[in-house]
């Protein structure tokens, strides 16, 4: 979902509310469009005297679409009088600054397994967003990994993604 | 008395060593979720939910209400100390309570918070424990019709009386439903809005959008502050804890009239936040000097925690007795009860009573509990607090990525959680109500099955839903819910448009927020 800020001049540019509202109306709407679809390739009538699996849901999307038309119509309305901001890119960059590194996060999963993931994710997050050194950040880091494994792999006995690191010590 | 042997049953179902051990634990847990920005009941109970899959029902369904009472008891914290409301029901906490924290009387906001929210479940306990027996009697008589009509009234309640503009409530419900509807058709067999993926033929699991929408969502949120918490200390001793308790029947009117709303916005999903609101404003209203609410007046605390934890605790009612959730947390527990292959709805008094009962006595004795442990922990709570958030943030975020993967032991439902905490971040800023979306989402098989079944039985009339004066009566009433935002913004327009003389279209819409 991209949400492109509008210039509205140099250092504090900001994106309008009524803006995103538009764009996240019309992605409703074609989250709806899709279940409309999906549901006549399906059969949305009646067969053989019962509904058929397509008929509840496409009212649901037939559903959406409106209230989707509703919303976009009312943010076009709204922002042609101009109103509030959604968000300022300060704002959006400290928002970003969480999202990106949880991406990765959930990347390295797979090739780390989650323990290791964990512990650099939550050391490279305080040594970059929290400016700490890099042997508490570590420390921390380090810390919550080796107390997620204790409580999930011998505590609880529920199987979490484990990697190379795992593997090596014998797990 | 019937009632009173079979809660005396509960008790003994609900006091084995094991049971209390969880009950503290689940406490602890939720004071510490509810304290925390980022983790509320609802995506708490949702992470804790999939280590219960192994447990006795009866005693997960006592750990995990346990954490919603914590976490209803834990936002108080939040708001008194800090100013920052750890739940949206206790925005209007903030309101007194911080500024009573400013002039030094933390320790007695603290003190009137929770016993408000005691008094308020406490309220509701007592009207779970004699309407729900009654209740769920009468509703043995429901057919897949009357079902169905009850789920209309629940969903178009959130439309006429959420505060949400109504487009947004019946978008976030209807997005629930289409999602409820992805994977295996319950009554074909048929696949449905899987496009071949294989990832998709289970489903999208409710936990893992709670997980997203309201904990990943909430970082998004919160992040956007960049948060500095600057907080008072409190430390609750045994004295002013008396002496808070001595003033309290001065205010017994506030607190019968806010457990009361509680009460009624619990039963009926108004929600608990709507319920602290109403709670304070009526309270206000009533008060001799209003103009003292808001510069630090004790019964502005009061009224809005006991109106929460009363609507909090009351929304269980109608989630045990016709399966329908009062909350979002309520809609999480219900999921729970299907996992842990319990049949929510009025036959669960009849079969299950181990399970009702536990469940009830555990409420009276989790409340008790919670009191005496939130009394003793503030300092404690409010130490984690002052952890920087640049520790915290990361950490809630394992913990949901964790909570997300243990529901199928699968990465694409913890991608999923991040697909939703983005969702959740524009819903919650641009007022796309929540807690309806959960609910539909929760409920959207049954209320397809049931409304199927109608289908099935009248050969696809509408006219059965008006069969009976029962069904007929709920329907009616769902109806009228369902427009009146609609007849109430044509009935301003039009009357705006007298007095200044332009045209309808361009007088000023309704439902926005400031």
């Amino acid at each position: 979902m991209a949400s492109g800020p509008e210039s509205a001049g140099g250092a504090s540019r900001w994106a309008s509310r009524g803006a995103i509202d538009a764009v996240v109306g019309t992605v409703a709407f074609a989250v709806g469009a899709i279940v409309v679809f999906d549901s006549m390739s399906m059969g949305a009538g009646w067969a053989n005297g019962s509904p058929q699996p397509g008929y509840f849901p496409l009212r649901i999307g037939a559903i959406i679409c409106l209230a989707a038309t509703s919303i976009v119509v009312r943010a076009v309305l709204r922002a042609r009088r101009g109103d509030g901001i959604f968000v300022r890119w300060s704002q959006l960059r400290r928002v970003l600054a969480v999202f990106g590194p949880m991406l990765a996060y959930i990347l390295a999963i797979a090739w780390l397994g989650i323990y290791v993931a964990s512990a650099l994710f939550v050391a490279g997050f305080m040594r970059v967003a929290g400016r700490y050194g890099w042997a508490k950040s570590l420390v921390v880091g380090a810390a919550a990994g080796a107390v997620l494994f204790w409580l999930f792999e011998i505590q609880f006995l529920v199987p979490l993604p484990k990697g190379p690191l795992e593997g090596w010590l014998g797990y | 008395m019937d009632q009173a042997a079979l809660l005396f049953h509960g008790f003994s179902v609900a006091l084995t060593g094991y049971n209390v051990w969880l009950m503290l634990a689940g406490i602890l847990l939720g004071v510490l979720v509810g304290v925390l920005p980022g983790l509320g009941a609802p995506n708490g109970v949702a992470i804790l939910l999939p280590l219960t899959f192994t447990m006795p029902p009866t005693s997960a369904v006592i750990m995990l209400s346990c954490m919603y009472w914590g976490a209803l008891f834990g936002g108080a914290i939040t708001s008194i100390l800090f100013n920052i409301p750890g739940e949206p029901s206790s925005v209007a906490t903030t309101f007194d309570g911080y500024p009573l924290a400013q002039k030094g009387r933390a320790a007695e906001a603290l003190t009137s918070a929770f016993t408000g929210s005691f008094i308020g479940a406490f309220v509701g306990i007592l009207l779970i424990t004699f309407l729900a027996p009654v209740v769920a009697k009468f509703a043995l008589e429901f057919g897949p019709p009357e079902f169905f009509a009850v789920y209309l009234l629940t969903f178009c309640s959130f439309i006429g009386i959420g505060k949400d503009p109504a487009d947004k409530t019946i978008l976030a419900m209807m997005l629930g439903f289409g999602m409820a509807a992805v994977g295996m058709d319950t009554m074909s067999g048929l696949l449905r809005l899987t496009f071949g993926s294989p990832a998709l033929m289970q489903g999208i699991d409710f936990l893992v959008v709670v997980i997203g929408l309201f904990g990943i969502g909430e970082i998004l949120v919160t992040m956007e502050e960049g948060l500095h918490f600057e907080g008072k200390s409190a430390r609750i001793n045994p004295r002013v804890v008396l002496q808070t308790w001595a003033k309290l029947p001065r205010y017994w009117v506030t607190l019968v009239r806010s457990a009361a709303i509680g009460c009624w916005m619990g039963i009926t999903p108004g929600g608990a936040t709507a319920a602290s609101f109403m709670g304070y404003g009526l309270a206000k209203r009533f008060s001799r000097d209003p103009d003292e609410f808001g510069k630090g007046q004790m019964e502005g605390v009061l009224a809005p925690e006991t109106a929460a934890h009363a609507s909090g605790t009351s929304a269980l009612l109608p989630m045990l007795v016709l399966g329908i959730p009062g909350s979002a947390t309520a809609a999480v527990l219900l999921g729970g009860l299907m996992i842990w292959g319990l049949e929510p709805g009025p036959l669960l008094f009849q079969q299950q009573p181990d399970f009702v009962w536990g469940l009830i006595a555990s409420m009276y004795l989790g409340n008790i509990a919670g009191l005496i442990v939130v009394l003793s922990t503030v300092p404690l709570f409010a130490a984690i607090l002052r952890i920087p958030f640049s520790i915290v943030a990361p950490l809630i975020i394992v913990v949901c990525a964790v909570g997300a993967y243990t529901v199928h032991n699968s990465m694409f439902d913890v991608w999923l959680m991040a697909l939703f905490g983005g969702v959740g971040y524009f819903f919650k800023k641009l007022d796309y109500p929540l807690a309806p979306l959960v609910l539909s989402l929760v409920l959207g098989d049954k209320a397809e099955d049931a409304f199927r079944q109608t289908m099935l039985g009248s050969k696809g009339s509408l006219a059965i839903f008006w069969s009976n004066p029962l069904v007929g009566s709920i329907t009616t009433v769902a109806l009228v819910l369902l427009c009146w935002p609609l007849a109430a913004s044509l009935w301003r327009r039009s009357r705006l448009a007298r007095r200044v003389g332009i045209p309808a279209g361009a007088a000023g819409d309704g439902g926005t927020t400031a």
